[in-house]
């Protein structure tokens, strides 16, 4: 062991044993944030405080829901509503932090894309964000079943109804996920497993790695300008705050953050106290009814733009039927975010209001995903329908012809 | 020499080794999921069908699946393949599940019709899709004639004359 010296203060003895002063440089004080950003730099960090709050709501949570078909309903709805004290209070901060977690995910991923912010270099912080994207997404799906009521049983019943779409042993793979042949108990219990154990673990593991990932490329500035950070932070320490273009994350960029948050925060606890209900459907009020089909299925808001590329093709094109056709085209939708570092060729990195096409790109998405949002909650019927399917193959030609009008762009650009 | 040999040996049995029971584990996991043999085993379910009244859909639980029985009027025609005959009547028999998502369609006896209110799918009378997105027509469940009784989940000779229709 080494030699340890009589310690004069209590930080020196927690220093000697754990190196914390370098470890605060490391992390905080010497971890070097771009000052040329916006409040949508905040986003991270609100999504840290989200899910700590998902994560102690759910703790609490976790002490009186039943897993088991007959007790969960009740559990949930006379027992935390009802009994205990401030089980309410547990409750809304969850069903209104998962929904308002997606919110601010979206808006963390098209700050990504409108600042370029996966490419050169920021590939695997791209790829981990996205991975996070869909962890979050199935997190989502698992705990939504949890209050057993009609929509919870409704949900899980199509969404795993949808691995029956892959060919060959996807009517096994359903019968296997589900545990039975058809959303039971068996079902419920796994689906439990997951929400509160497996899927939490796997969250926190990658929400490290997504950390990590920015180390070596750094945060992304407003103007998608590279800089030897090294060089401006020794501008910082020298005491040239001015000149220096970045600050350290903590106490400078956090205080600003915490702004951001406070603002945040007056919203998310007016929604929690005021306006919970959009987080909570009124039908899944309903216990589950395995027999009785709600009369209009739709997902939360937030899976709503996917759910619609799914059902927006209604019938037969060359000989593949409409249902294997928006299987394909949902699965597409779901993993092609992930390749927007390599679909996008102009090696550009500027905001997308400074990209001769790409701007058009953006907002054209931006507007297609409004769409799709939109009519996913409608019901699929008439006019509805030619909608929807107008609007997932927009959404499946914005990305094939990405990679045509980056290059398009790259040259444009190369030429002035 | 020697040494990097024995070390490449030590390795590579470590490695089959430790392949070995991962492979093993994972076994063990998928099958930890595998529906119980409870399950598997879920019996059989029987419809007394002579009491039934026409146009008007009978729903039964068979496997947790709905399984429609509905018996024709007059002037509804039996469609070959799909239709069976107990006693003097036709009758659809068929599982309640719409073949895109699973939703259970609801009959329109005005329109001898099933409508599901998911995807706007619709059926005939016989289970055949007409519109929407379901790929095929409702599925028919594995069932045996006793009579003027329904054996669902066993395979009768009409079972087997309609597949080979089908």
């Amino acid at each position: 062991m080494a030699e340890f010296k009589k310690a004069d203060s209590m930080l020196e003895w927690f220093d000697q044993r754990l190196g914390v002063v370098n470890f605060a440089k490391v992390m905080m004080t010497e971890y070097w944030i771009p000052k040329n950003i916006n409040f949508l730099w905040a986003m991270g960090v609100l999504l840290t405080v989200l899910f700590t709050f998902l994560l102690v709501s759910g703790i609490f949570l976790l002490m009186y829901y039943k897993p088991d078909v007959n007790l969960a309903f009740d559990s949930v709805n006379y027992t935390i509503m009802q009994e205990v004290s401030y089980g309410w209070l547990f409750r809304h901060i969850h069903a209104v932090g998962a929904s308002v977690v997606f919110l601010i995910i979206y808006i963390h991923m098209f700050t990504g894309i409108y600042y370029g912010s996966y490419k050169k270099g920021r590939e695997m912080i791209w790829v981990s964000g996205m991975l996070l994207f869909v962890l979050f997404s199935a997190e989502g799906f698992s705990g939504y079943m949890l209050p057993w009521g009609q929509m919870s049983y409704w949900a899980a019943y199509v969404i795993t109804e949808i691995f029956g779409g892959i060919p060959f042993i996807g009517d096994e793979l359903v019968v296997w996920i589900r545990g039975n042949f058809y959303v039971s108990d068996s079902t419920l219990t796994r689906f439990f497993m997951l929400h509160v154990l497996l899927i939490p673990l796997v969250i926190i593991g990658t929400i490290v790695f997504h950390f990590y990932a920015l180390r070596f490329p750094h945060v992304n500035n407003e103007a998608g300008e590279f800089f030897d950070f090294e060089e401006e932070a020794e501008k910082y320490l020298a005491g040239n705050k001015k000149e220096s273009k970045v600050v350290p994350f903590w106490p400078v960029f956090l205080s600003k953050d915490f702004l951001v948050l406070g603002f945040f925060m007056v919203f998310f606890f007016y929604l929690v106290f005021f306006h919970y209900g959009f987080a909570m459907d009124a039908i899944n009020f309903d216990k589950a009814d395995g027999l009785k089909t709600p009369a209009h299925i739709y997902p939360e808001w937030y899976f709503l733009w996917s759910y619609e590329v799914l059902r927006g093709f209604f019938f037969e094109i060359a000989g593949i039927s409409g249902k294997d056709l928006g299987l394909i085209a949902f699965g597409i939708a779901n993993v092609i975010f992930f390749l927007m570092p390599w679909l996008d060729r102009s090696p550009m990195v500027k905001p997308a209001n400074q990209r001769p096409y790409f701007k058009y790109w953006f907002w054209f998405m931006m507007v297609d995903l409004i769409v799709l949002t939109v009519y996913g909650k409608l019901p699929p019927t008439g006019a509805n329908a030619w909608v929807g399917f107008a609007s997932s193959l927009t959404f499946l030609t914005l990305f094939a012809t990405l990679p045509f009008i980056t290059k398009a762009e790259a040259k444009k650009v190369k030429e002035k | 020499m020697m040494d990097e040999s024995r070390r490449g040996f030590i390795g590579k049995a470590f490695g089959a080794v430790a392949a070995v029971g991962g492979i093993a584990s994972l076994i063990a996991m998928k099958k930890t999921w595998d529906p119980l043999p409870s399950v598997m085993s879920a019996g059989f379910t029987t419809v007394d069908v002579s009491g039934l009244e026409a146009n008007k859909l009978e729903v039964v639980v068979w496997r947790g699946k709905p399984v429609f029985v509905l018996k024709y009027t007059e002037d509804m025609k039996p469609t070959d393949g799909r239709s069976v005959k107990i006693g003097d009547h036709y009758f659809s028999v068929m599982i309640g599940l719409c073949t895109h998502l699973g939703c259970i369609p609801a009959y329109r006896a005005d329109q001898h019709d099933f409508k599901c209110a998911c995807h706007g799918g619709e059926f005939t009378n016989a289970g055949i899709n007409k519109f929407g997105p379901p790929p095929r027509p409702l599925d028919i469940p594995p069932f045996k004639l006793d009579g003027v009784t329904l054996v669902l989940g066993e395979e009768g000779p009409e079972y087997k004359a309609m597949m080979a229709k089908a």
